[in-house]
């Protein structure tokens, strides 16, 4: 069960990116958060991972986020992490191996082989020994989803993962990530395309700054709901945002 | 020319303290560079060894070593400056700005008024034939220690490095490892000081890296390219100040910087004249 209590987000002490959003999921699913451009949905699982300043707390089967960090995976936007950075795809991966107490020993033959299972799992493993920069966008975020695998977190949070890359590479993803589902982890991602919510995800939440509403994806993805989040200009026939 | 020089080492004691202290200088200052200029830290590095200015002339008045007061100095500086840029809306660049020309502003004054026998000069752009046994001990010792510390927290740094959010958001201490890297920077910057002198510090740190980062697709390789060309760059450029009797500070960041330059060029990664050919 993953639980937000009062989460609120201000930036210069003024304006809130975020209010106070409440929500409780107690099954294990794929949520998507939606909502315009700007809405603060990143900023929304910042402020639940408090890698920004943020008022409220996020608790996960009741127990303070915080004192459970080393189950959870974040995955920022890819636009986020620096290209050029000298690493190579491999240990672009081990570094999921770090939160499981790895920081400071050396990596065995056994968790390089997790590695390298993780990236066959994403059709990752001809690349292994390419420096990042040399991938496209989908297969970078691919590399990402392999970290995510090795570091088995149970709580799993993603950053429009889904921006800039190809068909095969999103298939594969979703693959993982219902997989997780099925294994009993939670998984947060924020998306801003209308077009797959209802085969991608379980669960949705709605916002603007403040949370509009949330639920089961049947319940919540419905006309009067879109338009309280993105206003009346949006088309929901056509399934796109304008 | 070359059996000058190989003369010249095998008969004087101050150039041997010399080529120790400046090689040891070029290896250190390579390695603790990758992390500088990964984290977009160059000006941080540049304020830091301008900020031991004062430090300097503190330790003067009061009696100290000189790396006694350098090394506080630089530290108060990186607080200064992460302080101010963590707590307004001032930027970090200028952050950076203000805290290095006051300090070095109030470190020239100092200097004045400690009145010493050191020479302003070789403090702002370095004496290596100068060194004397301790300094250079204590160099070695510096450099050993911070060589360490890389390697034991080489893995956290790479992290807070690369992706800082996600190791925040397994818990790690990301700050502290700022601080970390501050300490390791303000120690490289103040025994860089003797062989190029506090104006050029800078280069001793970003130059081999930055080379470093053209031919390299892996930290630990960078780190040990970038140690290798900023100790052989010390080398040559000792080697090229003494034959012509030129400030060897100055050969030695032109040494770097013209392996950078070539580098540029020629490296398969930045591939200037691949992608030049390929476009044409």
């Amino acid at each position: 069960m993953i639980a937000v209590e009062n989460l609120s987000v201000t930036y210069d002490g003024r304006t809130n990116a975020v209010e106070k959003v409440n929500f409780t999921f107690e099954e294990p699913s794929i949520v998507g958060i939606l909502g315009p451009n700007g809405a603060g949905k990143s900023t929304l699982i910042k402020g639940m991972l408090k890698l920004i300043p943020s008022e409220g707390q996020t608790y996960y089967n009741d127990v303070l986020l915080k004192k459970v960090q080393r189950k959870v995976a974040y995955v920022e936007q890819k636009s986020a992490i620096d290209y050029t950075f000298p690493i190579t795809v491999k240990d672009c991966v081990s570094l999921g191996l770090y939160p499981s107490g790895k920081l400071f020993k050396k990596i065995s033959n056994e968790d390089w082989k997790k590695v390298d299972n993780a990236l066959e799992k994403v059709k990752m493993i001809d690349f292994k020994n390419k420096q990042i920069g040399a991938l496209s966008g989908g297969q970078f975020q691919r590399v990402l989803m392999a970290r995510t695998l090795v570091q088995q977190a149970d709580l799993i949070f993603l950053d429009e993962p889904f921006v800039g890359i190809d068909a095969v590479s999103e298939k594969i993803i979703m693959e993982i990530l219902f997989e997780f589902r099925n294994q009993g982890k939670t998984i947060f991602i924020v998306h801003h395309d209308l077009g797959k919510v209802k085969d991608y995800f379980d669960k949705l939440i709605l916002m603007n700054h403040h949370l509009v509403t949330y639920g089961d994806t049947e319940d919540v993805f419905v006309d009067k709901n879109l338009i309280a989040t993105y206003g009346d200009s949006i088309i929901v026939k056509g399934g796109e945002e304008k | 020319m070359i059996s000058n020089f190989i003369d010249g080492i095998l008969q004087y004691h101050f150039l041997q303290n010399a080529l120790i202290t400046s090689t040891v200088i070029g290896i250190v200052a390579g390695a603790v560079g990758c992390f500088i200029i990964l984290r977009g830290m160059s000006l941080m590095g540049d304020a830091i060894s301008h900020a031991v200015l004062p430090g300097i002339a503190i330790s003067f008045i009061l009696g100290f070593n000189y790396f006694v007061g350098a090394i506080a100095l630089g530290l108060i500086a990186s607080f200064i400056i992460t302080f101010i840029s963590n707590n307004s809306k001032i930027k970090n660049d200028a952050a950076i700005g203000i805290t290095f020309s006051s300090f070095l502003a109030l470190g020239v004054i100092l200097i004045g008024v400690a009145n010493s026998s050191t020479d302003l000069f070789h403090i702002l752009f370095g004496n290596v034939l100068a060194v004397q046994d301790f300094d250079k001990w204590l160099t070695i010792a510096i450099a050993i220690i911070v060589l360490i510390i890389l390697f034991i927290f080489f893995k956290p740094l790479l992290i807070t490095s690369f992706d800082p959010n996600m190791a925040k958001a397994f818990g790690m201490k990301v700050n502290n490892y700022h601080y970390l890297l501050m300490i390791l920077l303000t120690l490289v910057s103040v025994t860089a000081m003797q062989s190029v002198g506090t104006i050029l510090i800078v280069a001793m740190l970003i130059t081999p890296a930055s080379t470093a980062y053209l031919y390299t697709n892996r930290l630990s390789s960078m780190i040990f390219l970038a140690s290798f060309l900023g100790g052989i760059t010390s080398i040559i450029g000792l080697f090229i100040g003494y034959s012509f009797n030129i400030a060897v500070g100055s050969c030695i960041v032109l040494t770097s910087a013209l392996i950078f330059l070539i580098s540029f060029f020629i490296s398969p990664k930045q591939g200037y004249f691949k992608r030049k050919v390929v476009s044409s």
